[in-house]
Order: C-alpha cells, then structure tokens, then sequence
C-alpha cells in the first residue's frame, strides 16, 4: 500500500512502484480527467498536476510520487462550481471530441498558477507537448486567455495546490 | 450507463418486454418493407427508413426524449437536435433528453458519416417533431372540444383559449406516436425559431472539462475487467509460437485468449494488462510476409494496379476548343485518423446475450458484424453507442468492439474492457487510402477554360463492418472471416470519385474513376474520402490555370461558376480575408483560395489562406485563413464555426506534415514520432469562419465541406509564395525546400 | 569560470594589452571601399548552390539566425568568459548586413576576421578554422549570401568586460592563435581524406565546440578533439579519448552525421542536432568525408573500449542493490522505452550504448533526462518526455548514478546534484534560445527485422 495524496485527500493505493500515476488515477481512483492517449509521454492528454506542475502522468511512476501533491481536473471545480480554467473552456466551447481537453487545461492551469499574464507566445510554447486532432486550437488559446481573465479577477482564484472540494 | 438486460424506463411504461422487441423488429421491418415504396411520396430525411414517429420522439409523464441512430463524435450535433425538437416542439431546451446510437431504442440509421447526420437526422426529428406537435394539438383539440386552430403550444403544453393548459406528458396515451408519418409536415416559421440558428452551448461540454464520465474510455462496469489485445506485427503475419503459461501467472492475468492468430490477455486491473500484454508480446513468434509496396513509388504502384474504368461525367460542346493545354497529376500518400484516444470498447455476456458499448460509428451495421463473427443472431446482441475520441472516420472502433465481444463471450458474466495501444492505433487502423488524380485541361482564345479532363485512380473509401470480415479479430480468428470485396462506393455522393466531377461549368469536361479493387494497405472511410483529395486536385489545377491565363484565382473561379449560393460564398471568403485582384504578398508570403461545394450537394465553403514560407527552411506557415460556409438552415452558428475551424486546421496538418510509412513488411509511423501532426507552434494566428445563413432551406452536411477546400487554398498560397506548384502531399518543409532549391 | 582562472585570465589580459598597444601598427586594417549591393541575377546559379551546401556545412545559420528570428539577419547572444557577444547580420542588407561588402571583403573576413571597415571581429566567429576555406569556396559562400533575402536588422552591441571590449585586443589574441593558411593537403592521405580534413578542420569548425579552450578561449592544440563545453552541453571527446562504448567508426559517423542517429550511439541532441539537421541536406559525399577523417583522428581508442562489458549483468545486479530508488524509478520512467525493444531512434537507445552515461562530465544525460527530446515540427523526430517537473534534484540524481554504476565502468560523478540544479536552470534558457530545429529531424529508412 501506497500513499498517494490528490485533490487534497489521502489514499492508500495498492499499487507496485512502477504504475504509471495515469493508471493508479484511472483505476484505483476512479478519475476520468487524465486520458491515456499514448503512454509514452507524446501527446499529453494525461497530464496532471503534481506540485505545482505539469506532468505527463502516463510515463510518471508512483516511485516518484512520495510526499508530493498530485492535483487532477475533477481537484479544480465541478460543473455547479466551475474553476476559472473550466469556466473559460466551457464560454470559449473549447472542445470538439474533448479527449485531449482535460491535458491541455492543467498545463494552462500550472501555467496559470505561475504567470498569470502569459503572452500569447508563451501559451503556445507552453501547450507544445499536447496533441489536438480535432482541430480546437484556436479555441483552446481563447480559452486560456480567458482563463487568465478570470483568474485575474481577485477571489476567482481556484485551488491552487489540489485543496478543492 | 445503461446495464445490460436492466428494464428501461420505456419497457417498464409499456409494461413489460413486448413493446420494446416489436418496436425494434417493427423498425428493422418497416426499413426494409417501406424503404423504396414506389412512388409514393416518403417522408424526409431518416423518416423515409424508419417512419414511426415514436421511433424519434417519446413522451410520457416524465417527459420528451428525443431519439437518433446518429453517434456523437464531438461534432457537436447532439445539441443541434435538442435545439431542432425543441423548436419544433415548443418545448424547453433544457427539458428534453437525446438519446443516441442503440440498437434496443433507437432508429437505424446506418452510419454516421458524410455530413449526413443534420440531413438525415436532424431533418428526421424536425418532421417528426412537428408532426408529434400536430398529433398533440388533435388529442387537445378532441379532449377539449375544440377546433385545432384555437388551440397552441407553448413551453411543453398545448394551451386552450381560456389558458388551460395540457401538458404533453398528460396527453400522449398508448401508442398515440405510434403512427407512421406523413410525406410533408407543417414546420414552423423559420422566424418564429427560438433555440434554432442560436450559439447554444453544448451539452457534452460541462462534463468533458470537470472531470464526468464522457468516454466509452471512462466506463467502469462493476466487476469489470480489463484486456489488452496483442496484434500481429504486419499484415497477414501467422502465429507459429507462443507459450502463455508465463503469462498466464502474472500478477492480476485472469485469462490469455487466444483463437489463430488473434491473442489477448485480461487482468483485473489495467496496468496489470498492460505489462501481460508486453510479456504476451515477448512470447509471441509470428512469421511474417513481406506484402507491401515500395512507399516512395505511390504513382507508379496505384496506376499500375488493375482498375475498374468508369467514365462518370462527361459533357461535349464541339463548338469551344482549346488554345493552351497544360497537364499535371497530384498524389495523395495514405493518411491517418490518428485519434487522440485509442479506440476502446466494453462488453458483456450474459445469459447469452452480448452488450457492446462501443464508439463506432454504425451500431446497426456494427452488430450486424459481431452477430456474424459471434455466429449470434443479431437479436441477442446489442450495441450501444457511447462517445469515444473523434474518430474521423471509420478507425479502430469497430475492431474494439469486435475484439471485446471476442474476449467477453470467453469470461461470460464479466464486463471487459478492451483499450488499444498508440501503436496498435496507428498501426492497424483502416487508413485513408492513398490517391492519384491527373488532370490535363485547356484554355480557350478568351482565357476561359475550354476542356477538362480529370482522372482519379483509387480504392474504395469504405470497408466498414456490415459483414463480419471487415473486423479484425474475425479476419485473425482460427477460421476467419474473409475480408468482403470491396465495392466503389455509388455516386452521387461517391467514394473515391467523391468531388470527382467538377462543380464549375466547362463546355468540354470528362471524368474517369478507376477503381482500384486490390488494397495492399488496410483502408477506409477518412473524413471527406476522396473528395479530400480531388478537391485539392481541381483547385490547385484551377489555381494554375488562372496563372495560365493571368487571372485572379477568385475573379476565374467566379467566371466558371453559375450556382448563386457558390459564387456568394466565394465573395463573402474573398470579402472577409481582403482578397484583391492586384494584391501583393509581403515577402515570402503567399495567398491562396480554394472553393467546393461538399459531395456537389452539401454544404459550400471556401477558404483564402496566407501562408508564410522560409525560404532557407522551406518551412511553411499558415498565417491565417478566411472561410464562408453555406450548410442552408443553421441551428448551432457556434458549432458549425467549430467544425469549420476545426477542419481547416486539421487538413492543414494532413497537407503539411502527414503520411502513414511502411516498409516492405511492417506500417512503420507506429506513433506521434513517426506520424507526426500539428503543434501549437504551426497554428496560424487566426481563423475567421464566417456563416451564410439560408433561412428555411434544408440542413446541408458541413463536417466533412472544409478539409478539400483548405488543403488547396494553403497549396495555393504556398504556390504564390514560391513560385514553385508542389502536387504531392504531404507539402512537406523537405519538398518545399527541394522545390525551392531546384 | 573559476576564481583562479579569472586571475589568471586578468593577468594574461594585461599583458596582453600591452602587447596589443605595441603592435597598434600591425593590427590596423584598412576599410575595404564599400560597393553597390550587387544584383543577385549577377551570380551563377550553379555558384549559389554550391555555397548553399557549404553553408550548410558551415553551420551558417544556426549562429546567424536565432529562433524565430529572420535568416541569417543575426542577434544570437554567444554566452563567453569573457562576456556576450552577438552575431551579425549577414543578409546583403546595404544598411545592417554585407551588402556593401565586396568579395574580396568577405574573403578577408573569413580569411583573417576583419570585417569590411576593417575591425577585427570577435573569434566567436570562427575564422581561425574558416582561414583554411579555398578562395572558391568563399565565392561560393558570399554568392549564396548576397542572394539571400536583405533583412534590416542592425546589430546588438556586445556586452562585454574591460579589457574584451577593445577590439585591438583581439589583434593579439589573432597573433597568438590565428594560423593563416596552416592547412596543407596530405599527400599520403586519400582524396576523401582530405576532403574529410579540408571540410573538418575548415568550414565545419568541429573543433570549436569538440576541442577545449584555454584561459583566452583558443582552442588547446595539444587537446585536439579531447572534448568542449558549448551552451551548457558537453561537446564529447571525438579523439583517442571518446568514452563511446562502441568505437565509432566511419560508417557509423556518417549514418549519425547524415540522419541524426545511430543504433549503436543514439540520437544527436542539443547543439549538435543543428549540425546534423544541416548535413542532412548537403552531398552525400561530403558528408562522407567528414566521416571518414574523423574516425580517422579518433584513432585506437583507449582502456580497452570494445562494447558493453561483459560484466554489465553484474553490475545491473550490483547497481540495485545500492540504489534501490534509481532502480526502480528506471525500470518504470526509462526502460519502458529504453529496453522496449523498438528499433532506434524512437525506441530510446540501448543505455549500455550512451555515450552520455560513460561521459567523465554529467551534464548531457542531466540536460536529456530534466528536459527531454522535443518533437521537430511536422517531421519524423524521436521524442522523449522531459523528467523536471516531475523528478526533483535528489531523484534524478539517485537516477543518474544508477544508470552511471550500471551501464557504465566509470567512477561515480562528483557533485551531481549541483549539475542538475544547473542543468535545470541553464536548459530553461538553451530550450528557448536555440534555432529550431532543436533536435535532428532523424527520418530513418531502415527498421531492424525482427
């Protein structure tokens, strides 16, 4: 048994130490948001947050994870109480399939939490490691820029560190 | 997620099984009895195949559902039907429930492809809704006595003068909907439209961004297993070897399934499959044969296969004859769908009765498929549909669902589910086949064009389960299911002559197909199929004629054009991203457009681009693009902006970056290395998508209408960058470079 | 730079500028008289073609055209000892860049580092190899120049320390390191090897980055190829001392240079994926050459080097067994690719095989593990996912010494955990700096059969 701290809570996860964090998410917890969509750190549709930054959870073992705080999609808002990040993908209708949505949205959320003016350059350097095939680009960086409008607005400011909910 | 074999509300309502089966079989009959009756006038869209009114609509105490045999795909149609019925319905968008693809509760109607769903579908709701409001008015109007004209709906209710109102639930009884429906219905006043022609948002948004259950990927059955399929290296390849016992005792391995050449194994927890997969696929010694052919040398390999010639248009004015002659032919490499998501299915037997929930997009074909590879009458099984990654196409979701009803009826009782690999994905999904187009044409004294001769050499572009030979797990099985021969696919809509026949008006114009029937690579439906192709094709050579005859691509388009609704869009592209005669590009940049009318039927669109071209690198860049869609009838603005955005960018990135590799043996782009597509470093600043909206017309397709018309307005803009006309896709930063450097 | 060779580089300085100011008469150059920015229709195709392909080999533009920036329009800061110098606009603009520069101008330049006013030009640019480029060649070369693209850009001043910022400094420095027309074909040397030397020792300037430097940043002619320090990567020995656990012979060098990989030494990354991406496009032939005298120069390598030991087993064993922590975060971050069993590139190299791992410096396997392979845009292009975010400083450390006990005979690094403090902070700034491509475009046409 493992501890493995997410959204804020503890879990005791039976797990070996070489499970990729997106499988302890998917399998263990029950959480839907991080995507396998290649397993080999390529495409980023599993990437989540663990301390403040944005990993591919597909090639991040449990190993790796003692002592660190991993935050997921479903950590940040519900659809009664939207994040900032969620609030902005659903006015831009960011999102065709959606699969790969849920990996852009914590890279720009750990992006968000550090520079909360990004540039237009910085965004697109930013989302770099994540594939989109339906073609929502355009959309996605809206999406992020108004993100960062409403984080701006003072209390919209979400949980930060996984602490939600 | 519906359990298998657990009543639904609607069996629980007619109390008892009964309804359910005769609804069922009475659809599946009445699509097969009523389908072509003669020259009786059929009610539209989908109605024409499966009339019973209830078949799309429902209402009871609880409330409307809405029913359609079209899949979601993320095209975002789901919410176009909410808003159609709840138009035609007056009732509120946010009280009605859509349910999709299933063949226990909803129509068949067949595949979701070729922008047909809003044509077929949407039409089929909006006349049904209709008809159900006027079916509701007569109730009302016999309940209360009244004449039908005094009376009106309003907000899910039929309201009499005095203000009474009847609530819908109260006033269907039976099988009131039951009624087949009429040839015409009395639509409404298109100005009257609430929901209809308004940016909605859409409703699988909200679940998709927090987290819900939006996948057939996310489904977690109780007692659910997972599974993982072990393919065969390249085509044909033959097991000779494999010693499972290792396998077999590892950690979480409940089952190795192995039948010929098909092998899986399934453990109680997903990573658990996936390292007895890698073991699997270490033990597994497979010979293989080299089958395939010489990748650089597409031209000479698809021309020379043997091919069905069919003259598919032809047209004959003696009087214009040609001054200046130019020729060209263009290639098209084999493409990917390469979802995001590799496909994934679950399935269950029980009481042998098999469950599919699957992201394919034909449950009725589908189980049509499973039934046969089962040996099952279709009857005991069913297919759900649940969302699945955007597939594009036909890709691998038929086979998932195939492999895990293979593996279920193995474990009976336990739901599996079955999730490919990237490479499996890449490796084994049905491509988008390869395609060459070559196309000679004159000008007359006058610059116009005065002959045109277009011929396109392809396979089919579509392999899609009916039979079960077109699934994988059939074709690998001990004793396999042949692969059934492909056929081209009819006109008018077309498969790889899809788009063949110019849509322009030339005095002299001849169009051949030849159909190539061998198919040395695994192909299918990928969106547009050929049209993507001969689009590019006809619009790159229109591009050079125009130069041929030193006019504006946009002024010669219009020129040859007649149809209204073409020309408008044309004006409202070259309005909107200020396209003028006498402009000049910056340097090193380039503009281009491109024009089509989708299938020569559906939706217009066209599409100027600017592009930018490193002259060292030859690395190209869309700035921007401008487009104007013309799909008749809008319901969600926002949504056919999405599609029309999202298509643009997509066939940027197959025209710029993408073709399947393979060697002699193997399919060697196995994942994002080696099939590369767009990054956020290659998308353009801008894409405008600007909407003509025809009132009252038809709804007309638009998810495919885009992916021609932008590959060939960036081929154009690359052209006008360079100088240099590149005819083979992908127009790769390589080729762009060798052009430049020649 | 260490206190201690700060001194001594202040001394050196000194003395040098002394020398500098002795010599005022020899450093003058005169101004070469400025001319009309020619015609491109004036230049032979064939010419600029030719010097397309040189420039390519040149590595022209990987210095001259920073990311995102205008070809060859320069502005690339070059981080020095001595402080930052940036390139120059080498487009014919008349105004910022040559356009105003005769023929003979650019041959100067090349030829002895004096630009066309007769300022001597910083060794950043490499003239103490470019001086061996034949006269034909530099025609070639400003030809494909003077037909670029103008780009108005004017150059960013140097930030540079007293006594570097004067220019006649470097006039000194020219007297002590610059050795015009020292190259001299070897008559008992095969054509291509002479080529090969011609091209290495000339315009592909390999030993700028592979040869190390002294206090005033020359080149040490007695460490020849013995391994540089470039942008924060290890510039690998290339001589008798290579720690490449295969011998790299000229055949491998030639699939390496020319596609960007080679099985038995994995993918060029960091500064040198530039250099292979470039070679990629010129002849074949001369790429061939290049291979053939460098394995040449690399010579019998030594301590015995004849592929992985056949002990690696053992020390597999050993290497878990004292940390336990690097093991397994290697069974479950790396060897899922790396011992996968997909044919290189893409299926991550055999680790037994890196040359990064045996290396005496850490930094290029601290640089690849914290930030990754990125994907080459819209080509086929190895990709490996960066560990920063996800490892911190004690994790990947434990990571680098297991790989270092078991895939290599070498002693433990020293001060490991610094070099990934600063790996992490030196990467950030490479990754957003350096020209794109910043990874080869490998486009292999081989698989291994199964």
């Amino acid at each position: 048994m493992t501890t493995l701290k997410v959204n804020g809570r503890e879990h005791q996860v039976d797990a070996e130490a070489d499970t990729p964090l997106l499988h302890v998410l998917r399998d263990d917890l029950k959480l839907n948001a991080a995507k396998y969509g290649c397993g080999l750190g390529q495409c980023g549709s599993c990437t989540v947050i663990v301390d403040g930054k944005a990993v591919l959870s597909c090639v991040v073992p449990m190993v790796l994870l003692e002592g660190k705080q991993v935050t997921t999609l479903e950590g940040l808002g519900t659809i009664a109480e939207p994040a900032p990040i969620q609030r902005a993908f659903m006015e831009e209708q960011a999102a065709q399939c959606g699969y790969c949505i849920p990996g852009m949205m914590m890279r720009a959320q750990a992006l968000l939490q550090k520079n909360s003016k990004p540039t237009d350059e910085q965004i697109r350097a930013e989302l770099e490691p994540h594939l989109c095939r339906c073609g929502t680009h355009m959309r996605i960086l809206r999406a992020v820029h108004r993100a960062a409008r409403l984080m701006d607005t003072a209390d919209a400011l979400p949980a930060a560190n996984g602490s939600a909910r | 997620m519906n359990a298998p074999l657990i009543l639904d509300r609607r069996r629980m309502l007619a109390g008892g099984g009964a309804l359910i089966v005769s609804f069922s079989l009475g659809s599946a009959l009445a699509q097969q009895q009523d389908a072509p009756a003669a020259s009786a006038p059929s009610p539209p869209g989908s109605l024409k195949t499966s009339p019973y009114l209830d078949a799309w609509i429902r209402i009871d105490a609880n409330g409307v559902e809405v029913f359609t045999g079209k899949a979601e795909l993320g095209q975002g149609f789901k919410t176009a039907f909410q808003q159609i019925a709840a138009d035609e319905l007056d009732i509120a968008f946010e009280s009605l429930k859509v349910t999709t693809a299933d063949t226990r509760l909803t129509a068949n109607e067949g595949y979701t492809a070729g922008s047909n769903s809003m044509k077929d579908s949407g039409t089929a709701i909006q006349n049904a809704a209709a008809q159900v409001r006027a079916l509701l008015i007569a109730e009302a109007a016999r309940r209360l006595d009244q004449p039908e004209a005094n009376l009106r709906t309003e907000n899910g209710a039929v309201i009499a003068p005095d203000g009474k109102r009847l609530p819908y639930g109260e006033l269907v009884a039976g099988e009131m909907l039951h009624v087949q429906a009429q040839p015409t219905s009395k639509l409404k006043d298109p100005a009257t439209f609430k929901v209809i022609g308004r940016p909605v948002p859409r409703v699988d948004i909200p679940a998709k961004v927090t987290g819900g259950e939006a996948y057939v990927q996310d489904m977690r059955l109780p007692g659910m297993l997972h599974a993982r399929v072990v393919r065969p290296p390249s085509y044909g390849a033959q097991l000779t070897e494999c010693d499972t016992a290792a396998v077999e005792k590892l950690p979480g391995v409940v089952k190795v399934v192995r039948d010929g050449n098909f092998l899986a194994v399934v453990a109680e927890k997903e990573f658990q499959s996936i390292k007895a997969m890698n073991a699997l696929a270490a033990a597994a010694k497979w010979k293989e044969t080299a089958s395939l052919p010489k990748q650089d040398d597409l031209l000479n390999v698809l021309t020379s296969l043997p091919s069905q010639d069919t003259t598919i248009f032809e047209r004959s004015n003696p009087a214009v004859t040609g001054q200046k002659t130019i020729e060209a032919t263009y290639t098209r490499p084999y493409q990917a769908h390469g979802s995001i998501g590799p496909s994934c299915a679950v399935a269950q037997l029980i009481d042998g009765a098999m469950t599919v929930w699957t992201h394919t997009q034909g449950v009725f074909p589908d189980r049509q498929g499973i039934a046969e590879m089962l040996r099952m009458p279709p009857a005991r099984v069913r297919l759900i549909h649940v969302e699945g990654s955007g597939c594009y196409g036909h890709n691998g979701a038929d086979d998932a669902a195939a492999d895990a009803a293979v593996i279920a009826r193995a474990l009976p009782g336990r739901p599996v589910r079955v999730h490919w690999t990237r490479e499996q994905e890449h490796a084994w999904e049905p491509f988008g086949p390869a395609m060459v187009t070559k196309l000679k044409a004159s000008l007359d004294g006058n610059g116009r064009i005065a002959d045109w001769n277009f011929d396109v050499w392809s396979n089919t572009h579509s392999m899609r389960p009916g039979g079960a030979g077109s699934m994988l797990a059939a074709q690998h099985m001990a004793q396999p299911f042949a692969v059934p021969a492909p056929r081209p696919l009819p006109l008018p809509e077309g498969g790889g002559d899809r788009n063949a026949i110019p849509f322009y008006n030339f005095p002299n114009a001849r169009v051949v197909h030849h159909f190539i029937s061998a198919m040395p690579l695994r192909i299918s439906a990928m969106r547009a199929l050929g049209a993507y192709h001969n689009v590019f094709s006809i619009e790159s050579f229109i591009d050079e004629l125009a130069i041929l005859a030193g006019a504006d691509p946009v002024e010669f388009r219009l020129k040859h054009l007649d149809d209204q609704r073409g020309r408008d869009v044309i004006e409202k592209a070259a309005h909107a991203f200020g396209w003028k005669s006498d402009q000049k590009p910056p340097p090193d940049r380039g503009y281009g457009f491109a024009f089509a009318r989708y299938k020569n039927l559906a939706a217009y669109c066209a599409v100027a681009s600017e592009v930018e071209v490193n002259r060292e690198t030859g690395r190209p860049r869309l700035i921007r693009a401008a487009a104007a869609v013309d799909s008749g009838q809008v319901v969600n603005p926002d949504g056919l902006i999405n599609q029309i955005e999202g298509a643009i960018v997509q066939s940027m990135s197959w025209t710029l970056y993408e073709s399947v590799t393979f060697d002699d043996t193997r399919i060697t782009s196995i994942d994002w290395q080696t099939y590369p597509i767009l990054r956020f470093n290659s998308v353009p600043e801008s894409i405008e998508v600007h909407i003509i909206d025809r009132r009252g017309q038809p709804f007309l397709g638009s998810g495919e209408t885009g992916q021609g018309p932008a590959a060939a307005s960036i081929a154009n803009a690359i052209a006008n960058a360079t100088g240099k006309r590149l005819r083979n896709l992908p127009l790769t930063r390589k080729r762009i470079k060798e052009a430049i450097d020649a | 730079m260490r206190a201690s060779t700060r001194i001594i580089a202040g001394i050196v300085a000194a003395v040098l500028i002394a020398a500098a100011v002795a010599a005022f008469a020899i450093a003058w150059r005169p101004a070469i008289a400025a001319i009309d920015p020619p015609d491109p229709q004036s230049f032979d195709t064939a010419l600029v073609k030719r010097g397309r392909d040189l420039a390519a080999i040149g590595n022209c533009s990987d210095c001259h055209t920073p990311r995102g920036a205008k070809n060859f329009a320069g502005g690339l800061p070059v981080p020095t000892p001595f402080g930052t110098i940036f390139s120059t606009n080498i487009t014919p603009d008349p105004e910022t860049g040559i356009g105003r520069w005769s023929e003979a101008a650019f041959r100067r330049a090349m030829r002895s580092g004096v630009n066309r006013e007769g300022q001597h030009l910083y060794p950043t640019f490499p003239y103490d190899h470019f001086t061996n480029v034949s006269d034909e060649d530099d025609r070639a070369l400003y030809a494909f120049l003077m037909t670029r693209q103008p780009v108005r850009a004017a150059a960013r001043e140097n930030q540079l320390s007293f006594p570097f910022d004067q220019r006649l400094a470097i006039a000194g420095w020219k007297l002590l390191f610059l050795r015009p027309d020292a190259y001299r074909p070897d008559p008992k040397q095969s054509a291509e090897w002479n080529r090969g030397a011609y091209l290495v020792e000339g315009l592909a300037h390999c030993g700028a980055c592979h040869t190390p430097r002294n206090a005033l940043g020359a080149e040490r002619v007695s460490a020849r190829f013995a391994g540089g320090d470039v942008d924060d990567w290890h510039a690998y020995a290339i001589n008798d001392q290579s720690r490449s656990p295969v011998p790299w012979t000229a055949d491998a060098l030639f699939t390496y240079l020319r596609e960007g990989w080679h099985p038995d030494h994995g993918t060029a990354r960091g500064p040198m994926a530039k250099v292979v991406s470039n070679l990629s496009s010129v002849p074949a032939s001369d790429v061939r050459a290049i291979a053939v005298y460098t394995a040449s120069v690399s010579g019998t390598p030594t301590s015995g080097r004849t592929g992985p030991s056949d002990d690696a087993l053992a020390r597999a064993k050993m290497a878990s067994q004292t940390n336990p922590v690097g093991a397994s975060i290697y069974t479950a971050a790396c060897a899922s690719c790396h011992e996968g069993g997909r044919p290189l590139p893409y299926g991550g190299v055999d680790l037994g095989l890196s040359t990064s791992i045996s290396s005496p410096d850490p930094r290029n396997l601290a640089n690849v593990v914290l930030s990754g392979i990125d994907a080459v845009e819209g080509e086929r292009s190895p990709i490996m996912p960066g560990f920063a975010a996800s490892m911190n400083d004690d994790q990947a450390s434990a990571l680098l010494n297991y790989l270092r006990a078991r895939f290599s005979d070498q002693p433990a690094w020293a001060d490991l955990k610094k070099t990934i403090a600063d790996a992490r902070r030196t990467q950030a700034v490479f990754l957003q700096t350096s020209p794109a491509p910043r990874n080869a475009p490998a486009d292999p046409q081989q698989r291994e059969k199964p």
